[in-house]
């Protein structure tokens, strides 16, 4: 026990270096995974058959390919079509992409869940589909939406480390360095996994606050 | 001001308006009665372009309702819709509900909306009730918001749909109570109605639907007092006599 504490003083400070990165890939894939979510959600319920297909047929594609998968193709083989990425980019670009899929199913069920004669009352007073949306479904549907949303920014947090596979040297890659010049595994994998713990207990208490105030009304 | 023509609308195989004519005036009350499922209310949601209908003509002012035409707004604006569920926005205030289509729609200042927002309220005797939201409202309260939403537009029509079937029997007296009010000042109303009594001292004229087809109209008191029609007659027994 006692060098377990001697080691977590001397590799903390590297390890931050690593929770930082983990920080900036998750909260850029999550922001990046909301906007473009929002997007194929809209296109889903926009009542077009056009755009209702593409962003259902592109939701299958995305779910359908490996995060991991996503990730090569986008630092691997995206600098052969001329397009140079960072890893950090490419990391957030290729999270944020996989997980829109998911944002977009979750936005779409809550969109779905508002009821119909809502909508009916904001068409009978003159309200168009933008209006509709932004002044009566959209507002009710974030109270929905919210307590998965909550659920799917820990499970990106966790999959931030993933980025690890294209170099990006988060929390995951840092503490793999590091066990692997230093032999200490038990050290560093306990001390990475409780940072991502410790990373991960206000999310769950944000989950928590959500569904409270979601079973509210 | 509301004229239907030879109006034909199906769901499916299932025809509900098998050729629906007739015109409302302006200033007039026209009920809508008949049994449930006859298409009553289909009537209404077809007039404000809820409902899109297969054949024949509605018009309002002239102007053709077609639901995919961009001037379905226009109409929406002129002839207003009060709900059996009233469909409130749960997450805005009374006074937000009611200022959300002239702010929103007509894009009147936020000062004069809510100077008349607030003198609806008053009328449909709501005053006090103005920051409460809809769950904190009893039905017929709730109701009342909904009237002063639909007179906030300052329509020049308001459609009923079972405006009191979703009440407390205690309740309804009060929502009937507005609904008096208006058509005394004037207000265009096609109201769909279970309540006999109201149909027969407020409304000018009363049509009996059943089967997707206007089986009789006529001035209310005169149709509800001595019906023509066995059908008429066999439902005026049935609601007025339910024992």
């Amino acid at each position: 026990m006692k060098g377990f504490w001697h080691d977590a003083v001397e590799f903390f400070p590297i390890l931050m270096n690593g929770v930082v990165l983990t920080i900036v890939v998750t909260i850029g894939s999550l922001l990046l995974s909301t906007v473009l979510g929002l997007i194929w959600a809209m296109m889903r319920v926009s009542g077009i058959k056009a755009l209702s297909m593409i962003s259902a047929s592109l939701i299958n594609v995305i779910r359908g390919i490996p995060i991991i998968v996503l990730l090569f193709y986008l630092y691997f083989v995206m600098p052969d079509l001329g397009v140079t990425l960072s890893a950090l980019q490419a990391a957030i670009l290729g999270l944020g992409i996989a997980y829109s899929a998911y944002q977009a199913e979750n936005f779409r069920a809550g969109i779905e869940a508002i009821d119909k004669g809502q909508i009916e009352a904001a068409q009978s007073i003159g309200m168009g589909w933008w209006l509709t949306m932004r002044r009566v479904v959209l507002p009710q549907a974030v109270r929905i939406v919210l307590p998965p949303y909550g659920n799917v920014m820990i499970m990106m947090l966790k999959d931030s480390s993933q980025a690890s596979t294209i170099t990006v040297a988060e929390l995951a890659l840092q503490g793999k360095l590091i066990a692997s010049s230093t032999f200490k595994n038990t050290s560093v994998f306990t001390l990475v996994a409780l940072m991502y713990l410790t990373m991960s207990i206000p999310l769950i208490l944000l989950v928590r606050h959500f569904e409270k105030r979601a079973g509210k009304r | 001001m509301i004229e239907l023509n030879d109006v034909h609308k199906s769901f499916g195989e299932n025809e509900v308006l098998k050729g629906i004519t007739a015109s409302v005036q302006k200033g007039e009350v026209v009920c809508i009665v008949g049994p449930s499922g006859s298409g009553k209310s289909t009537i209404l949601r077809c007039i404000n372009g809820l409902e899109s209908y297969d054949r024949g003509e509605i018009s309002v002012e002239g102007l053709k309702v077609d639901r995919d035409a961009p001037s379905i707004v226009n109409i929406r604006t002129q002839v207003s819709m009060v709900f059996q569920r009233f469909n409130l926005f749960p997450h805005r205030t009374a006074l937000e509900n009611v200022i959300e289509g002239p702010l929103y729609v007509k894009r009147e200042s936020r000062a004069q909306a809510l100077e008349r927002g607030r003198a609806l309220l008053a009328q449909v005797g709501l005053a006090e009730k103005a920051d409460a939201h809809p769950p904190q409202l009893s039905g017929g309260q709730q109701q009342r918001v909904a009237i002063a939403r639909a007179l906030a537009m300052q329509p020049k029509a308001i459609l009923f749909d079972e405006p009191t079937s979703a009440l407390d029997p205690e309740l309804v007296g009060d929502v009937l109570g507005v609904m008096r009010k208006l058509a005394d000042d004037g207000m265009t109303m096609v109201v769909v109605t279970h309540e006999m009594g109201f149909a027969r001292d407020v409304a000018d004229r009363v049509l009996f639907i059943d089967g997707g087809v206007i089986v009789e109209q006529g001035p209310a008191k005169a149709l509800l007092n001595q019906p023509q029609h066995p059908r008429t007659q066999d439902f005026l027994r049935r609601v007025l006599h339910p024992l």
